[in-house]
This record gives C-alpha cells, sequence and structure tokens, in this order.
C-alpha cells in the first residue's frame, strides 16, 4: 500500500496518488476520506457535484478505470493508483465533447446539478458502445437523477450524439 | 456527511486478510465495495475500529468454470462482471440478468457478489437465483475453510452463519440437469429500486413433465425463504396453467412478509403467488433467462 504517516496523536495518514484526467496527484488522506471530498476540497475538481451522499442519485458519478461510479461511495485510499476521470476531463484542449454540446442543443440542462454525471455516464456510455438505443440509453443514465427535465431532452441530447449531431431533429 | 474514523487495512492475500482478522477480531469490518458498509458508516449504523479492504485480493474476483466443480465466483466479483460474464451469459443468464436489474450502473460497478449475500438482507436480489441453482459458498479463516449451501447461511434479516474472522470467498454454481431458470422482481420503479418481492426459481422440466422445481423468495420473510410446499407439489406433475397457478398459491400461504414502507403483508403475499406462476413458466418455456 501507499506510504504511511502517523502523527503524534496516533492519526495515520495515507500518501496516495490519484491519476485524475490524466494528471498524477499525490495526496496525503485520512483513511476515512471520501473520494469525491478529496477531488472537490483537495483537487479543486469542482465539477463533480454531491448531492444525496449516499450513492442514490449520482450527481458524484466519475469514471473509475472508464466505469461510472458514485463517488461519494468511495475511501480516496480505494482510488489510490486508479485512473479517474471527473467533468473537468470530458472536454479536451477547450473543445467541448459532443455530448456537452448536444446536451446545450437540446436544452437537456436545466439547473445543470446532475449535467456532470449525466454526461459522464453518457460517456462511458458512448465509449463502450457507439450506437446505443434509447433503452440502452435510458439504462445508462438510470442512476443519474434529474428533477428538472423529465429526462427526454437528456435522452433525444445523447442519442444525437451517437449520430455525431449535435442540434435537435427539428432544426435541421 | 459525516464518516466516522477508523484505520484502514488493504491486505495483498485472502490468507494475510484472514490473519488480519483474526488478531484484529470483533474490531473489524470487511470492505469490498463499499455501497452496503460506507452507506451504514454515514448514516451512523456502523463504526468499526478497524476496516479490512478485499481490494487487492484478485484471487476472489474472477468467474471461472472449474472441470467437475461448476461454476466458481469470486466474492469480489462486481454486478457488472456479472452481468456482463460470457460464460455466465451462455450457461445461466438468470443470474446475469438478475445482477442488471439490481441496481444503478454506477452500484453495479462498486457493488459485489459477496457484499450482497453477507449483507443477509431479505431483499436483495443474488442469493433467491443462486439458490434456485444451488450454489454453495466458501468461507475462509485462519482456522481453516468450510463450505455449506447458500441456503443455510442466512437465518434471520441481516443475521448469518459467518463467524468474526471469517471471509466469504466464493461461491459455486454446480453442474446440474435443471433446464430453466429466472429470477423475476417487482420494485416500485423500473430501476434502481428494491425488491417489493421477488421470486427466484428453476426448473427441470423433460417433455410436459414438471420432473423438479425449486422456488426462492425474496423480501417475503425475514430472510430469503424456500417454497418447500410448492416445489414438492409441483414434483413429477404435467404441466399445465392450473398446475403453475396453484403452486403460486401454496408458495404465497408459506410466505411470512412484513408490512413496510414497499408494500403491506398482504400485497406482497399476493405478489408472491403471481411472480411464481410467471416465472415458473417462463423458465419452462424460455430456458435459463
Amino acid at each position: 500500500m501507499s506510504q504511511v504517516i502517523t502523527d503524534k496523536n496516533g492519526v495515520k495518514r495515507y500518501l496516495i496518488t490519484l491519476s485524475v484526467n490524466g494528471d498524477a496527484h499525490t495526496v496525503l488522506v485520512k483513511g476515512n476520506a471520501i473520494l469525491v471530498n478529496v477531488l472537490r476540497e483537495e483537487l479543486n475538481l469542482t465539477g463533480t457535484k454531491k448531492g444525496c451522499e449516499l450513492g442514490d442519485c449520482g450527481s458524484c458519478t466519475v469514471l473509475l478505470d472508464g466505469k461510472p461510479v458514485d463517488s461519494c461511495m468511495i475511501l480516496a485510499v480505494e482510488a489510490d493508483g486508479r485512473e479517474i476521470t471527473t467533468i473537468e476531463g470530458v472536454a479536451a484542449n477547450g473543445k467541448l465533447d459532443i455530448i456537452q454540446e448536444s446536451m446545450i442543443n437540446h436544452a437537456a440542462v436545466q439547473c445543470g446539478y446532475c449535467t456532470p454525471g449525466m454526461v459522464l455516464s453518457a460517456k462511458a456510455l458512448l465509449t463502450k458502445n457507439p450506437h446505443p438505443s434509447e433503452v440502452e440509453v435510458r439504462e445508462a443514465i438510470a442512476g443519474n437523477l434529474c428533477r428538472c427535465t423529465g429526462y427526454v431532452h437528456i435522452v433525444e441530447a445523447v442519442l444525437a450524439a451517437s449520430r455525431g449531431e449535435i442540434a435537435p431533429a427539428d432544426q435541421h | 456527511m459525516y464518516m466516522p474514523d477508523f484505520e484502514y487495512h488493504a491486505p495483498k492475500t485472502l490468507a494475510e486478510a484472514c490473519t488480519l482478522l483474526a488478531e484484529l477480531g470483533g474490531k473489524a469490518t470487511v470492505l469490498a465495495g463499499g455501497t452496503d458498509v460506507l452507506h451504514k458508516m454515514k448514516v451512523g449504523k456502523l463504526s468499526p475500529e478497524h476496516l479490512v479492504s478485499l481490494k487487492h485480493l484478485d484471487e476472489i474476483r474472477e468467474i471461472r468454470y472449474q472441470e467437475g466443480r461448476g461454476v466458481v465466483l469470486g466474492a469480489i466479483t462486481s454486478h457488472n462482471a456479472i452481468y456482463t460474464s460470457k460464460l455466465l451469459q451462455e450457461r445461466f443468464l438468470s443470474l446475469p440478468m438478475a445482477a442488471h436489474t439490481m441496481a444503478s450502473n454506477q452500484i453495479c460497478n462498486m457493488g459485489t457478489l459477496g457484499g450482497n449475500i453477507v449483507n443477509g438482507v431479505p431483499s436483495a436480489d443474488l442469493p433467491p437465483i443462486l439458490i434456485a441453482l444451488g450454489a454453495t459458498i466458501r468461507l475462509v479463516s485462519t482456522r481453516g475453510e468450510r463450505s455449506m449451501a447458500l441456503e443455510d447461511f442466512f437465518f434471520g434479516s441481516a443475521e448469518t452463519v459467518i463467524a468474526p474472522g471469517e471471509i466469504l470467498a466464493d461461491i459455486t454454481i454446480p453442474d446440474q440437469e435443471t433446464t430453466g431458470s429466472t429470477y423475476m422482481k417487482f420494485g416500485l420503479r423500473r430501476s434502481g429500486a428494491l425488491a417489493v418481492t421477488g421470486v427466484a426459481v428453476s426448473v427441470t422440466v423433460a417433455g410436459d413433465t414438471l420432473r423438479e422445481a425449486r422456488i426462492v423468495l425474496a423480501s417475503a420473510a425475514p430472510t430469503v425463504m424456500r417454497a418447500r410446499a410448492a416445489e414438492d407439489f409441483l414434483r413429477g406433475k404435467k404441466i399445465s396453467d392450473e398446475l403453475l397457478a396453484e403452486a403460486g398459491e401454496l408458495a404465497a400461504a408459506a410466505s411470512r412478509p412484513r408490512d413496510s414502507i414497499r408494500g403491506s403483508a398482504e400485497y406482497r403475499r399476493n405478489l408472491v403467488g403471481v411472480l411464481t406462476k410467471r416465472a415458473l413458466r417462463k423458465s419452462i418455456d424460455e430456458g435459463h433467462v
């Protein structure tokens, strides 16, 4: 395991390395540090949101070795050495991902709180399955709760992105 | 959200994990996927002095076929690893489907088969179909190992026979003659919902005769339970809709559901009858689905 540092009160801290969006970050954390808090507070990656903090709502979704997980239910020490993608790592060189462009153009964002997690779940789906059915899209985002839009625009946006389109069909 | 303090351990081997658990005694809790343990710690139901993580134990992460034994599933296999396993999809698709429908994609990437079993709650989705398929489990500790039928593991809600210091290592689905199996769950939503009630069945069909059936109920009693009266009733009978409906009524009569926020006892008992009848029909007609 990673290096352990014990302070004069006997509290143990762990020197872990998180590979986040391609950059290696070495951080010192207590055993009970939760991944979402380390991402937000230590690495200042506040795009990952905290909602229920109990693994129900999906607003804290990140990709761990390419797979969507709830970062509120993972100890930071458990993510030592793993590849993490947060919403900050989805756009490349200042250019939004096609899923993000498509969600903007489909008005699939209202309050925006679920959006980072929603984009990451969609990103993982399209990476694995570039041409999903509507059912597959709905299943992929079933762990991301949106209380604003009712999912219709979100599903349309992801399906459009899978076809390489970013504008809604009725604007063609 | 508050998270209690604890000391974290991540042993490199199963043997090392057993030694550590033996040393720490009742002060330690085993951490696998974290979806139950960390949840309990966050809501204040659990506050162990030590967490022993199984994350490095690749030896209990794989799904493989072992000649003469059957399909062996490591305890820290994730639900999505079960869902996407070609081996399981070809032999017992009913298990991947049960793993797929149990929770969100995120939770299915995190949660483990062993956790779903050891947690011991009657609404767990994997034990019923595994018991229907006659699964056995292997528990290991510094004192050695013991194997048992999965159905003998549970004796109350969240109460199991696992002893302090023991780790669930793997689950085996033996080679068998069954011709079909399925798990039917009724939840309040299509996805991410706990079972109001679920029914798993396996059947052995020969021509128009039901030679053998197993019926296992989730969220219908304080523990996952077999509906033995219904199984005995079906043995060797000629298959008909009336027969399956009668088996459903026997299963419902044997169930001991409770009233809860997800459904009344009366509603659940009715569901047991309906789901048993439908699950039997589906597995007779469609095989392992």
